[in-house]
């Protein structure tokens, strides 16, 4: 017989109490009206599907919004997004992205990440990284493409 | 309380037949219950790929020297042990990679080739993608008519609109006979009935039946079947297509070079007897061989009993389920309705979530749309968790994912 009570962790490395409270109360979970940048993106592997939307006002986000659906990883790390990046000029939308998807890929430091060191624990699970970085590689993918055609 | 179910098989002996049932994973014994995803190997059929390749190695049906000629036995010997496994002719036998490869050669070599604008091909809502795509690509291809028979909210075909579309100008009824989410067994006898009537021909898609329950063609009277080798204790990369002689005789071959040929000029060639004219090129040869042990390991014990001691496992798996609470279970409960594999979705969990904390326990379950996205569809769910069994599945082991799914819950306080 396998015995759960010996072999489960007390604190929960991955599920975390923030990425499960992001799950059931996503922030910014919705349709953006007046976004300015949209993008979908789609995990053919598990049939996660999550649109990210989002203003840019004065080279700031002023509005940003979610919606789709897919694991808990998935949709908190997007409520997550959402939260930390909200405000921010893009130069350090980008920052944020890329030290966060260093994070769970390279285990780099999550200093100044707030409440998104909460998701370090994905990179222990190889299978789920690439839930937590959906939203993110989306909205990197984005940013990129309007980069090369606004020289 | 659900009642210790006792093993009608020598469980205990069959598992020391599989040596990857010994592994650790994340530190607990692995319950694999994921056996219709693929089944692991016993030592009899690792074994024979191994003697093969030690002692008969050669290329099949080319030149004149004595090892080839012994792989040539031992590659057609294995065609009339597959072919005997499933009451069939081995002639009518062709080896390719899976039942994938089966599947697309019925749609390349027959829907698209034989079959006329506006005739129809008929699947149903439950299939695997590997039973849909192909459709899909011969009937863009050639003007075909494709439709699916409802599926109803117990998990069962609905019947009446497999009469309904049964009946001219349907050509060919594409089915599958255990679907790989919901368990269910579907009503072959009525489905080919109404569709020999209405002059179509049957293709099954038995991936998930032959290898649990006994399978006769003759008996089925399907004119096309498919299977996998890997989903039923041997190696992967070997499939088989059965086919009456009628339309494989009649049908183009699927893919050209060696060993499909009679003679060949810098223009034209002419095609060698079925079933060799759709087996182009060098075989597995091993894992024909493989396969064949596989059939000799699982006729040793009985399909008859392996069939009754997953139903006794899916019985009490289906008492788990109902008694741990906050579980949907897809497909029906009926276990004379039902195979060894049942989905299910533990309140709003995503199934990946479920996979992930079953895992940290060793417990290896499949998690996600299992290759049947319109399936998912139809049953408004994103994904599912789907546990299966096989002749090495214990009872413990069930009651294992019993536990690991409690946890689930309360991690996710459900």
């Amino acid at each position: 017989m396998v015995g759960f009570s010996n072999t489960t962790p007390v604190e929960d490395d991955l599920y975390r109490e923030i990425v499960l409270e992001h799950y059931s109360h996503p922030r910014h979970r919705g349709e953006l009206e007046t976004a300015s940048s949209r993008v979908d993106a789609t995990n053919p592997l598990c049939g996660d599907e999550l649109s990210l939307a989002w203003r840019v006002e004065g080279g700031r986000i002023s509005g940003i919004a979610f919606s789709g659906r897919g694991c808990s990883i998935s949709m908190a790390s997007a409520s997550m997004l959402c939260e930390a990046l909200d405000g921010q000029d893009m130069a350090t939308a980008a920052d944020i992205a890329a030290r966060f998807r260093s994070m769970l890929l390279d285990k780099g430091p999550s200093d100044g990440l707030g409440d998104l060191e909460a998701l370090r624990g994905v990179a222990a699970y190889p299978v789920r990284i690439k839930c937590a970085v959906l939203a993110w590689n989306a909205l990197l993918q984005e940013l990129a493409g309007t980069a090369e055609t606004e020289p | 309380m659900i009642e210790p179910a006792l093993a009608p098989l020598d469980v205990a002996r069959i598992r020391a037949d599989f040596p990857i049932l010994e592994r650790k994973i994340n530190g607990a014994p692995l319950v694999y219950l994921d056996s219709a995803a693929t089944t692991q190997k016993p030592n009899v059929v690792i074994d024979a790929i191994g003697n093969y390749y030690r002692t008969s190695n050669a290329n099949v049906h080319r030149g004149v020297h004595s090892l080839g000629n012994e792989a040539t036995d031992a590659f057609e010997l294995g065609r009339r042990r597959v072919a005997q496994f499933i009451d069939a002719d081995p002639a009518g036998l062709v080896f390719t990679r899976n039942t994938t490869e089966a599947l697309n050669l019925v749609a390349a070599s027959y829907a698209r080739e034989m079959l006329q604008p506006g005739d129809r091909i008929v699947v149903t809502e439950m299939e695997h993608h590997s039973n849909l795509v192909p459709w899909q690509l011969a009937s863009e291809r050639a003007g075909l008519e494709l439709a699916a028979i409802r599926l109803q909210d117990d998990g069962t075909l609905d019947m009446d609109d497999a009469e309904r579309l049964l009946k001219p100008p349907t050509r060919l009824l594409s089915v599958t006979h255990q679907s790989n989410v919901l368990g269910t067994v579907n009503d072959l006898a009525t489905l080919t009935r109404l569709a020999h009537a209405a002059g179509a021909l049957v293709c099954v898609d038995a991936a998930q039946s032959v290898p649990h329950r006994p399978v006769s063609v003759r008996q089925l009277d399907c004119d096309f079947l498919a299977f996998s080798g890997h989903k039923m204790c041997g190696p992967m990369g070997i499939g088989v297509l059965w086919a009456r002689p009628e339309p494989l005789n009649a049908m183009p071959p699927f893919q050209g070079g060696g060993s499909m040929i009679l003679r060949v000029t810098l223009q034209h060639s002419s095609w060698n007897d079925v079933p060799h004219k759709f087996e182009a090129g060098t075989p597995d040869v091993a894992s024909v061989v493989g396969l064949a042990a596989a059939c000799d390991y699982i006729d040793n014990i009985g399909l008859t009993a392996i069939c009754e001691h997953e139903t006794r496992l899916t019985k009490r798996l289906l008492d788990v389920l109902t008694t741990i609470g906050d579980i949907d279970i897809h497909g029906p409960l009926d276990l004379t309705q039902r195979g060894g594999c049942v989905s299910f979705n533990v309140g709003n969990v995503h199934a990946h979530d479920v996979g992930t904390i079953l895992d940290r326990t060793g417990i290896a379950v499949r998690a996600g749309h299992h290759c049947c996205q319109p399936l998912m569809q139809r049953l408004g769910v994103p994904a599912t968790t789907r546990a299966s069994t096989y002749l090495y599945t214990t009872p413990n082991e069930i009651d294992a994912l019993g536990e690991g799914l409690a946890e689930v819950k309360r991690v996710f306080r459900v």
